[in-house]
């Protein structure tokens, strides 16, 4: 059992110095030193509070939609529509603070109206998908991408058409919310607590969800074996779309938190790529939930430290995006040539 | 529109389908061998650049063509490495693929941006050209949207109607049975996979030294090409011909997007731009629906002479990936 183990982080090890090296061959190829953008771009995420706290910034949303897509590729499903769903709830969420910025409300109740709002506008854009996939055969896959643009076309509209500034439409998106309508910040931050809170228990009800509860267990089986699932009386077609609203409700909300807490208005790439980078971070995690957290740090820190190396080395930021890649690639290689292994000495 | 512009016009449309033709082509050569190269998106971007640096530093059109479909041989190679030899999830690597050739791209193709480099002009083939109406269509392009054309017909006459081609078939349907007479499955998976790769290597390549000359990175509208080309490929039911067309209906779409945007100014370009995605839904909606079991229920509901018209209508749509899509091939 020890022995396994060890050989597990031989292999892990292997995949990590695999990605590294291949990451530095590639920098040298640019004519660029390893070894000063790597440190570059961890002086640019941990080497001040502020950069830090932007570290931070990056990691609720992608914890908020890691957490999402746990659930449905338990329950076997490949949801690269999440990135859409993000959009979706970044939209709902800003059309319901332009409903009732006027009102005279409370502000904090118009926050959670809008986080909610957010939340369902995700979980109608997955239940779509969902929908295409059990009722119309469509590949959740090609359903969602095609919901993916959809969602992006969406919010370009609104922006140059029916929401756009007073005088000039602009890629710099709609008009900013006053400040008292934004999620409470630390002082001088872009950080919310409370998006922070959010991103961690939705994490923590995710995990029990998934190792705790009979739901779990039945999506799990769904997942595992969909004709087995059917034959024991597992709803299935039931049970995949629930994971479709549970993980479209968790996208809708790191679209929210986007909106709400970090750049208070709608803009055209208002996912950041949160949501594809969701889907690496859950298969670098082998759909993990206990290791959801630090990974997702681990990527926000890349996203976050790779900002210095256009300004610094002349380098693009894209680098981040080409690390993170290797790092998932070279760990699903190695996993695979460790079952070779395994099947061969058995 | 006169007759001369809307010639003109649908003789561009012709041409810019050419990358997305590649794309569908080597996808579909892909996928009849059980292989699904999910990287497409990532592939092109990183050939487009690859291709053009290349011609860029040798001034040499042809070997930034060549570069393009090495490139794409390689990403195909690695994506036939997991999945075969590996047996990893095909999904789960080309997805990994296509994000990580898309920002490498990016990082790589960073001093190039902007520059002007070498581009394909149009070869008007003596005679033909002056045909009416055929001579404007399909004899004024340049030499990339000829190897476009003449691909189709290559890779449908190999399907359908030669023996490896036969083969071909059967290894996306029942590898087993190809085993059995004597095919290695496994190797002709690799050979499929990697001349996939290398005509959807030939997308970018096609964009960056042809239809949009030149290196733009982020800007280059380039981002989203290979989801759209992976949609069609299904679109077109693992047809080279139905895929093709898929192709050119989806180019005719922008084009049309562009001519009605001059007509009606106040919808965004960028609106129109994606006009053909919520129909590409339609039309997966429109092919698969046929297959679930609750539409077959339905029918069977139906009096006799609908349920006819209708089963034929969902059958003629209809189109079925090839069963060994996505699996493993054992032995045993």
């Amino acid at each position: 059992m020890l022995k396994a183990r060890l050989k597990n982080l031989a292999f892990q090890l292997a995949a990590l110095i695999l990605a590294f090296g291949a990451v530095s061959i590639i920098l040298i190829s640019a004519g660029a030193s390893p070894w000063e953008a790597y440190k570059n771009m961890f002086l640019g995420s941990f080497g001040s509070v502020r950069k830090f706290a932007e570290v931070l910034v990056a990691f609720v949303p992608l914890l908020l939609v890691t957490a999402g897509l746990l659930v449905t590729f338990s329950a076997g499903l490949w949801n690269i529509g999440v990135e859409g769903q993000v959009v979706m709830g970044a939209i709902v969420t800003t059309w319901v603070y332009r409903l009732f910025l006027e009102s005279g409300w409370n502000p904090a109740l118009i926050i959670v109206l809008a986080i909610l709002g957010g939340m369902v506008g995700g979980a109608i854009w997955a239940a779509l998908t969902g929908l295409l996939k059990t009722f119309g055969g469509v590949n959740e896959i090609f359903g969602g991408l095609g919901m993916n643009f959809v969602a992006t076309a969406w919010t370009i509209y609104l922006i140059f058409g029916p929401w756009k500034r007073p005088g000039v439409a602009s890629m710099s998106g709609t008009e900013p919310f006053p400040d008292e309508f934004s999620l409470p910040l630390l002082a001088n931050l872009r950080l919310s607590p409370w998006a922070l809170a959010l991103g961690l228990i939705a994490i923590v009800i995710i995990y029990f969800l998934l190792q705790g509860t009979y739901f779990g267990l039945r999506l799990k089986a769904v997942g595992k074996n969909f004709r087995a699932a059917y034959l024991l009386g597992i709803p299935t077609w039931r049970y995949s779309l629930y994971s479709f609203l549970i993980c479209g409700a968790l996208a809708g909300a790191a679209g929210a938190v986007q909106v709400a807490a970090v750049y208070h208005r709608l803009l055209p790439s208002i996912s950041s790529g949160y949501g594809y980078l969701g889907l690496m971070v859950a298969m670098l995690i082998n759909y993990q939930a206990i290791w959801a957290v630090p990974v997702a740090l681990l990527f926000a820190a890349l996203n976050i430290g790779s900002i210095q190396l256009p300004i610094v080395m002349k380098l693009d930021s894209s680098l981040s995006g080409v690390l993170q890649g290797a790092l998932v690639l070279f760990v699903l290689l190695m996993e695979g040539a460790r079952q070779k292994l395994i099947k061969r000495a058995s | 529109m006169t007759q001369e512009t809307l010639l003109i016009g649908l003789a561009g449309v012709l041409a810019s389908a050419a990358p997305i033709v590649f794309a569908v082509l080597g996808e579909t050569i892909s996928e009849r061998a059980g292989v699904i190269n999910l990287s497409m998106n990532g592939t092109i971007l990183l050939s487009a650049m690859g291709g053009f640096a290349v011609a860029y530093n040798t001034n040499s059109l042809w070997l930034g063509f060549l570069a393009g479909a090495l490139i794409g041989a390689l990403v195909a190679l690695i994506v036939a490495f997991a999945s075969v030899t590996l047996q990893q999830s095909q999904v789960a690597v080309g997805f990994v693929l296509a994000l990580t050739c898309r920002d490498l791209s990016y990082f790589l193709g960073n001093p190039y941006m902007g520059l002007t480099g070498p581009r394909l002009t149009a070869t008007p083939i003596p005679f033909l050209s002056d045909l009416p109406i055929v001579g404007v269509l399909f004899f004024r392009q340049d030499a990339i949207t000829y190897l476009s054309f003449i691909s189709i017909a290559l890779v449908w006459l190999w399907i359908y109607r030669t023996r490896p081609g036969l083969v071909l078939q059967g290894m996306g349907e029942k590898p087993a049975a190809v085993y059995i007479r004597g095919g290695n499955v496994n190797a002709l998976r690799y050979v499929y996979t990697i001349v996939g790769g290398a005509l959807i290597g030939l997308a970018g390549p096609a964009f960056s030294l042809a239809i949009r000359a030149g290196w733009m990175g982020t800007i280059s509208g380039l981002d989203g090409v290979g989801w759209i080309a992976l949609a069609i490929t299904i679109f077109g039911g693992w047809n080279p011909a139905r895929a093709a067309f898929g192709a050119y209906l989806f180019a005719f779409l922008q084009w049309l997007g562009l001519v009605l945007q001059s007509t009606f100014t106040e919808i965004p370009s960028q609106v129109l731009q994606v006009a053909p995605f919520p129909l590409m839904i339609l039309t997966l909606l429109f092919v698969n629906i046929g297959n679930t079991e609750w539409v077959e229920r339905m029918l069977a509901l139906l009096p006799e002479p609908t349920r006819k018209f209708f089963a034929k209508l969902l059958r003629a749509m209809r189109a079925s990936p090839p069963a060994a899509l996505g699996a493993p091939f054992e032995r045993d």
